[in-house]
């Protein structure tokens, strides 16, 4: 028995991973657009970023799977994800990025907005281009003033993955939950814990590593 | 002839017009100083000059070269803002040293970008870019701080960060060093040593514009000084002129406010 839970528990646990992976991969670069967006000169950009954003965070993300899963079936009459496992899983990796894009976008904003002017203008007096002063000179401050709440953010979105249980999607909360119908026994949803602890406290120990690592300076 | 000349410049924050039409010329090799209560302009000539600001009206002549003229250029390109910039260096009140560098790194910065990617704008072109770091290294050692080339900004002083920011200003070898109050951000135990490598800079006949209250200071190391008043220059002269026989009202009762301090 133990070992048929172990082994449905651990196939649950690699669509929770992939659904990690992949709103990583994919809320960052767009995290970084957004923020640039949130920053641009243009008024109607900006503005318009703003207001998505804020809906964004100030919704619940799960009311965001479903009205991304379930809306295109009900408002236009045709599921775009396609039906079954790939469908619920294309939808949720959708509604995952959005979500977590729009929350680094504003970490990010806050980080580059912390820098303070003056460290621009020292470069720009002596004679660099902008490209350089980011790099050379931005950029390294703004990572060290993100890791915190990037590492916050990154391990919620651990557990957070649990939410896509709500379209029915076969991650490991769901795996756990199948052996209370299938054998009548509810130790395996709780033995999922486990999975999560594991995962998160890893996550935690390389974090602090990358923030031991940027400990030579103070910004 | 003058270094630099500097004409009728202009500057308006909205509807606030901060500069009103300033003119003054300095000579090569001479310290200039300028003076002045806040709020009078004194930071935005430094700004303006060095291209943070641009000004509305007005030129600036470095040598024989026009290198702004708010007439002639409706809008200078990156690279020949860059260029002009480097005739110059500026020292900030609040140093801006860049924190995940060295003492030493922050110096050798810009030199190595600048032997790296344009080369031909770079004012130390007869120094080889293998020879940057043994260069920048004696620039460090002359303001007294090449034991301190591995410490970061956080590990200094406030006054060895400003000495460090002084060496990184240099490195560029600049015609025209400017400092913007460099002792002002000091705890008053920490300003004389900052003063006294800016002393030896202008002993050593470094061209230079210092803004700054320490007026003792002033009077000592200036050829010249300047005293700003709300946009423009109220009073012109030596420090004898400016300090002992001020003509205008306005600098008397400016200075008296020090007085009672000195
Ligand atoms: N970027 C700016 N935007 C708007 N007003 C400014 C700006 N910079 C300076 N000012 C205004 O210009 C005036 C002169 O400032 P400043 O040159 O800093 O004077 P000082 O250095 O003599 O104290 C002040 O009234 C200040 O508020
Ligand atoms: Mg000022």
């Amino acid at each position: 028995m133990f070992a048929n839970v172990l082994s449905a528990l651990s196939i649950g646990f690699l669509k929770t991973l992939e659904i990690f992976g992949l709103t990583l991969v994919g809320a960052i670069p767009l995290g970084l657009l957004i923020c640039l967006g949130a920053m641009t000169r243009i008024r109607v950009v900006k503005y318009v970023i703003r207001f998505l954003v804020w809906v964004i965070r100030g919704t619940p993300l799960m009311l965001q799977l479903l009205v991304i899963y379930y809306g295109p079936g009900l408002i236009i009459g045709d599921n775009w994800w396609g039906s079954g496992e790939h469908g619920r899983f294309i939808a949720t990796i959708v509604a995952f990025i959005i979500n977590y894009a729009c929350y680094f976008s504003e970490i990010f904003r806050g980080g580059i907005q912390s820098i303070p002017v003056g460290q621009q203008e020292a470069g720009f007096v002596l004679g660099l281009t902008k490209a350089q002063i980011f790099f050379r000179i931005t950029l390294l401050q703004v990572v060290k003033r993100i890791v915190p709440p990037m590492s916050n953010e990154i391990i919620t979105l651990v557990k957070d993955t649990s939410l896509s249980r709500i379209i029915a999607l076969q991650e490991l909360i769901w795996a756990g939950q199948s052996f209370m119908k299938s054998a009548g026994i509810i130790w395996p949803l709780f033995f999922t814990g486990i999975y999560y602890l594991a995962f998160s406290g890893i996550l935690t120990v390389v974090f602090n590593r990358i923030e031991k690592k940027l400990e030579f300076f103070r910004v | 002839m003058s270094l630099l000349e500097v004409n009728n410049l202009k500057k308006s924050f909205g509807k606030n017009t901060v500069l009103k039409g300033v003119s003054f010329s300095l000579d090569k090799g001479q310290t200039l100083s300028v003076i002045g209560p806040s709020g009078g302009g004194k930071t935005t000539i430094l700004r303006c000059l060095n291209f943070l600001e641009i000004p509305d009206e007005g030129t600036v002549k470095v040598g024989d070269e026009i290198i702004f003229d708010a007439a002639q250029t409706a809008r200078l390109s990156d690279r020949e803002i860059r260029k002009n910039r480097l005739h110059f260096g500026l020292v900030f009140q609040d140093f801006n040293l860049f924190p995940q560098y060295t003492a030493l790194g922050n110096i050798m910065l810009a030199p190595k970008l600048q032997a790296a990617s344009s080369p031909e704008m770079s004012r130390e072109k007869n120094i080889p870019p293998e020879r940057i770091e043994e260069y920048c290294l004696e620039i460090l050692d002359r303001v007294g701080l090449a034991d301190k080339k591995d410490h970061y900004p956080h590990q200094l002083s406030g006054g060895q960060k400003q000495r460090v920011a002084i060496a990184r200003a240099m490195a560029m070898n600049p015609e025209i060093l400017f400092f913007d109050e460099p002792t002002s951000a000091l705890d008053p135990e920490l300003t004389g040593e900052v003063l006294k490598v800016i002393r030896r800079l202008s002993e050593e006949k470094m061209t230079m514009i210092i803004v700054t209250h320490e007026m003792g200071f002033a009077k000592n190391v200036s050829d010249q000084i300047i005293f700003m008043d709300n946009g423009l220059i109220a009073e012109q002269g030596t420090p004898e002129e400016v300090f002992n026989h001020p003509k205008n009202p306005r600098t008397l009762e400016f200075l008296r406010g020090y007085t009672g301090l000195e």
